[in-house]
């Protein structure tokens, strides 16, 4: 056990920096640099090349980069070029806002994705079968920037249920809080249900057909029982891989919901950044969100190796 | 201990395979799941298509035509504005009516699809040339340069691809071709796995072995005997990415980094028409390309689940 | 063990009090919709199981065999599937109930030990809890209970070290260890009937024999009825009272496990006995396989089912089916126009012809080397 928590720490620190690296580089593609931003009005030729040196953006890269690298290794990932906050506090309150995001989305997402899963398995291809696959891939066609508008014109605009924008910390009033959240959060909905049906769905169907399942008949087991105990299990590995993937893609996926319903989140963050040229922000942002990505993914592999007796684990 | 029975169950060794790649084989299982999905619970088989299978089909089909055809076809030319006709809903002289700026919609919808179509298509056709190609050897082979590329398709994907394609798409321009190159690009990395997988499932069954102990050069094996294998689950989830990317550069014209207006997509139309002045004022501009734009992913996705469903032979007992 | 009192509608009366035969399988038809046609599996079986005896049925791959014990635990598909005929066990019809009285008889009265170890057990759970379920179920146990018992079972199957291997998985056992795990899950409950379903196929042949032999020992135990479902007559030899041979979905012979073997009437059953290799023989003895393959079973040919295969099949055999009958002893049936006499054919051998390819060359195909 120690062996392989050391082993995939060591396999984190390799795809770290290989992560810092790339990030770095993309970044500093980008044409332009902050200074047009920043000086505004203020913007010569004189004026960019003093900025340049004070922001140390005139050094050569790999300098720049490794100035970067140990001074995030001390927890230091800089400061914005813009409106001064360390990269550090963009992430602390962002991270809340996108978080509640996928949690709330993909509770809601599991809520529907699983039962409906578990009553269709059991009578693939019949009417209702049908109906609910035909219906997911419905859901499947409608990515969050179709949806949200809808969503706002009839719910928020419309019948004036929701709030369009806004944002309420959840320690603030929680209750506020939610009521912001849901239609942002149903507009990332729809995808995940989908994924997660069908995976569940074909995975509970070609389990259902195993000897294993009739044995457990044979004993006298109810078909509840069955479904929950013996079927559930060894179908649910799929949904947990895919699970991690999915919400490892969501951290910084969220832009689009976050832009729209004005959420002041990771995404949200980012894609601003990346329009201002926020170099820092943008690298540091990045640097998190692939770090994390990698991280989920290490633990859904760890958690494999707990729940599924025969992963051999090195 | 497994005994070789266990080995030859390719769920579980290629999980234990995967494992010796040390990175997740979260992507890899959801493939295999896919693959071996054994869906029909019943005696009979060959189920004929059904009534939505040729719709979706259809409509797919439609959509192509006109797209390509757009040139040729009596169409209004997208981009003149009737200004005296601003706004109108459906009428004879514009059949889907017209915009803001007295553009007739079904033109620019038209001429819109092909920059969706073009997206889809030729992008996961660049995937599949060298992301799948690659994994398609790759899994078979094994090795270290397996376990390398392995590891480097991981960590791309890993990383959060807004950037990269904001950061690329702003560096390079936003023109149809070089966001159908990002695009493309940007699924190499995930044909190559779930083709990888995939290939990597059937490398260790016994057909293969057999094939190898007749003298068949590695070449042939994976032409004839791994590939015609491989072939169901590179369409199904090909047709997947299609639908993705369509998506994304729908995603891209909603951050304003899509083809430039006044060129139609299909994307851009959307965002276009959900600016919140316009929704209340003329919600068809936007809906008329959402529908659209839904119709062709929910058929796309439609047509994939079905030619799985009837081309999935099934692993397991019966 | 107390049976379980809460939610039981059906009584069982208990071992030992069964008067007239315990099983009684009465002309059960079983055939499935497919999409090339209906095929016939089970086509009119009959027959009998009284307490504490071991049936064995007997037949090749698609003979129905292990059709005919699902139907008679009545665990078949639920769709596309026909079926007709009955079955009684201890007074009860079980063709007649649904699944929910199904249940309480599963496990409890009547079980299943299925052919494959490795795919009937469920590969995520522990097989302490395999074995626990049934007896949670079925004898109002808890946990603990259940758990000391699930031990005692794997001990009386003869697995060492119970106490810890019952927190093992399926997987980490040998295949041997596996079926005894499976006999555990079977017997927990102390049913009246086990139906196992080619328990040794798979199995070394060491292992067979102590697999069959725990059985045997378990079934006196508890004086339990065995049902033996195989297509190897070596595993029935010694171990049946009564053996039913099937083939294409019928019984074409049945009788007292010494009368099938000296007084054989079927040329089919002569075959099958002919077909296994004998250690005696010189190296090189070229194997007794029957020619051909068994029968469309959605078109099963007129007359006799086997004609096709017969070396002694004459014009009646292909015109008219035989029907089962007995002449002499009532507990000898038989299904042939012309069955052997005193281990010989009354009629001549005539060459099989048939167009599938064969192992062996024309001279053997029956009972030419005895």
């Amino acid at each position: 056990m120690g062996k392989y928590l050391i082993r995939r720490f060591l396999q984190l620190l390799v795809v770290s920096f290989v992560i810092s690296v790339l990030v770095f580089m993309l970044v500093h593609l980008l044409p332009g640099d902050p200074t047009t931003q920043i000086l505004g009005a203020n913007d010569t030729a004189a004026n960019r090349a003093i900025l340049l040196k004070q922001l140390g953006l005139n050094l050569p890269l790999w300098h720049q980069y490794t100035i970067w690298l140990s001074a995030a290794f001390h927890g230091n990932l800089g400061t914005s070029y813009l409106n001064h906050e360390s990269v550090t506090h963009i992430l602390a309150t962002g991270a809340p806002v996108t978080i509640e995001l996928i949690i709330i989305s993909q509770v809601l997402a599991f809520a529907v994705a699983i039962p409906l899963a578990l009553v269709v398995s059991r009578k693939p291809n019949r009417a209702f079968d049908n109906v609910s696959t035909t219906t997911t891939f419905g859901l499947l066609a409608l990515p969050p920037f179709v949806v949200a508008p809808i969503l706002v014109a009839v719910f928020a605009v419309g019948l004036g249920w929701f709030p369009a924008t806004g944002y309420t910390p959840f320690t603030q009033a929680p209750i506020t809080n939610i009521h912001e959240m849901i239609l942002p959060s149903v507009a990332i909905t729809a995808g995940s249900i989908a994924v997660y049906f069908r995976l569940l769905r074909s995975d509970l169907i070609s389990t259902l057909q195993q000897d294993f399942i009739t044995m457990a008949r044979s004993k006298g087991l109810s078909n509840r029982r069955i479904m929950w105990r013996h079927a559930f299990r060894p179908s649910s590995f799929s949904l947990l891989a895919a699970a991690g993937i999915n919400i490892g893609s969501l951290i910084a996926g969220t832009f689009v919901v976050e832009l729209l319903f004005a959420l002041p989140g990771i995404g949200y963050a980012l894609v601003q950044a990346v329009f201002q040229r926020d170099y820092l922000v943008v690298q540091g942002i990045s640097l998190v969100v692939a770090i994390a990505f990698v991280v989920i993914q290490f633990i859904v592999d760890f958690v494999f190796t707990i729940v599924d007796p025969r992963v051999v684990r090195e | 201990m497994p005994d070789d029975k266990e080995l030859f169950d390719t769920r579980s060794s290629s999980k234990m395979l995967a494992n010796r790649i040390p990175m997740t084989a979260a992507t890899d299982e959801a493939v295999l799941e896919m693959q071996s999905a054994a869906v029909d619970g019943e005696v009979l088989q060959k189920k004929p298509f059904g009534f939505l299978f040729w719709f979706a089909l259809s409509f797919v089909g439609i959509v192509l035509f006109s797209a390509v055809l757009a040139n040729v076809l009596p169409l209004q030319n997208p981009n003149f504005g009737h200004f005296t006709d601003l706004n109108q809903g459906p009428s004879s002289a514009h059949l889907l009516g017209t915009d803001d700026l007295g553009r007739d919609i079904l033109a620019r919808l038209v001429f819109g699809a092909r920059v969706s179509l073009i997206v889809g298509f030729l992008g996961v056709a660049i995937g599949l040339v060298f992301g799948g190609s690659a994994g398609l050897v790759s899994g078979y082979r094994g090795g270290r340069l397996d376990i390398a590329l392995n590891a480097f398709s991981f960590i791309i994907l890993a990383f959060p691809a807004i950037v990269a394609v904001i950061a690329i798409v702003t560096f390079w321009g936003a023109s149809l071709f070089h966001i159908t190159i990002i695009l493309g690009i940007a699924t190499i990395p995930l044909m190559y796995r779930v083709i990888r997988a995939s290939s990597l499932a059937f490398a260790q069954r016994d057909f293969v072995v057999a094939a190898k102990t007749m003298g068949a050069t590695n070449t042939r094996i994976v032409l004839r005997e791994i590939l015609p294998n491989v072939i169901p689950v590179m369409v199904t989830f090909s047709l997947i990415t299609v639908a993705g990317l369509i998506v994304i550069e729908g995603t891209l014209a909603f951050l304003g980094l899509s083809v430039a207006l006044p060129t139609p997509s299909w994307g851009n139309l959307i965002n276009e028409g959900s600016s919140n002045g316009l929704l209340s004022i003329n919600p068809l501009i936007m809906l008329w390309p959402a529908m659209a734009m839904f119709t062709l992913l929910w058929s796309i996705n439609l047509i994939g689940d079905r030619l799985r469903q009837r081309f999935d032979l099934r692993e397991g007992v019966l | 063990m107390g049976r379980r009192s809460g939610g039981r509608t059906l009584e069982f009366k208990d071992a030992g009090t069964q008067v007239g035969p315990l099983l009684v399988v009465d002309d059960v038809h079983t055939s499935f919709r497919t999409a090339r046609g209906t095929v016939r599996a089970v086509d009119g079986v009959s027959f009998d199981v009284h307490e504490g005896k071991t049936l064995g049925i007997v037949g090749e791959s698609g003979s129905g065999k292990t059709v005919l014990a699902r139907s008679i635990m009545g665990l078949l598909p639920p769709r596309d599937v026909i079926r007709s005929g009955t079955v009684h066990f201890a007074g009860h019809e079980l063709t007649a109930m649904d699944d929910k009285d199904l249940r309480q008889v599963w496990g409890a009265e009547l079980s299943m030990i299925f052919q494959d170890p490795m795919t009937a057990l469920n590969p995520v759970k522990r097989i302490g809890v395999q074995i626990a379920e049934s007896l949670i179920l079925h004898l109002d146990m808890d946990k603990k209970e259940a758990g000391s018992t699930a031990v005692e079972l794997l001990r009386s199957v003869g697995i060492p070290s119970p106490e810890d291997r019952v927190k093992w998985y399926p997987f980490q056992l040998s295949g041997g260890m596996r079926q005894r795990v499976m006999i555990a899950i079977a017997l927990a409950c102390a049913p009246r009937l086990v139906l196992a379903d080619e328990p040794t196929t798979g199995l070394d042949v060491t292992v067979q024999a102590q697999i069959l032999d725990l059985l045997a020992e378990l079934q006196r135990e508890r004086h339990m009825a065995v049902i033996l479902v195989t297509h190897d007559l070596g595993v029935v030899a010694s171990r049946a009272d009564d053996i039913i041979v099937m083939y294409a979905g019928r019984v074409v012979e049945r009788a007292p496990t010494h009368t099938l073997f000296h007084d054989t009437k079927m040329p089919y059953t002569r075959a099958l006995m002919d077909s296994i290799p004998r250690l005696a023989d010189p190296s090189g003895v070229r194997l007794n396989a029957i020619a051909g393959r068994p029968p469309d079973l959605i078109n099963p040919p007129d007359g006799c089912r086997f004609a096709p295969r017969c070396p002694y099949a004459q014009d009646k055999c292909r015109e008219s089916e035989p029907p089962l009958r007995t002449v002499g002893s009532a507990d000898h049936l038989f299904a042939c126009w012309f069955p052997l006499v005193d281990g010989e054919s009354t009629v001549p051998p005539v060459p099989v012809s048939i167009s599938a390819p064969v192992t062996p060359g024309p001279e053997s195909s029956g009972a030419s080397d005895i």
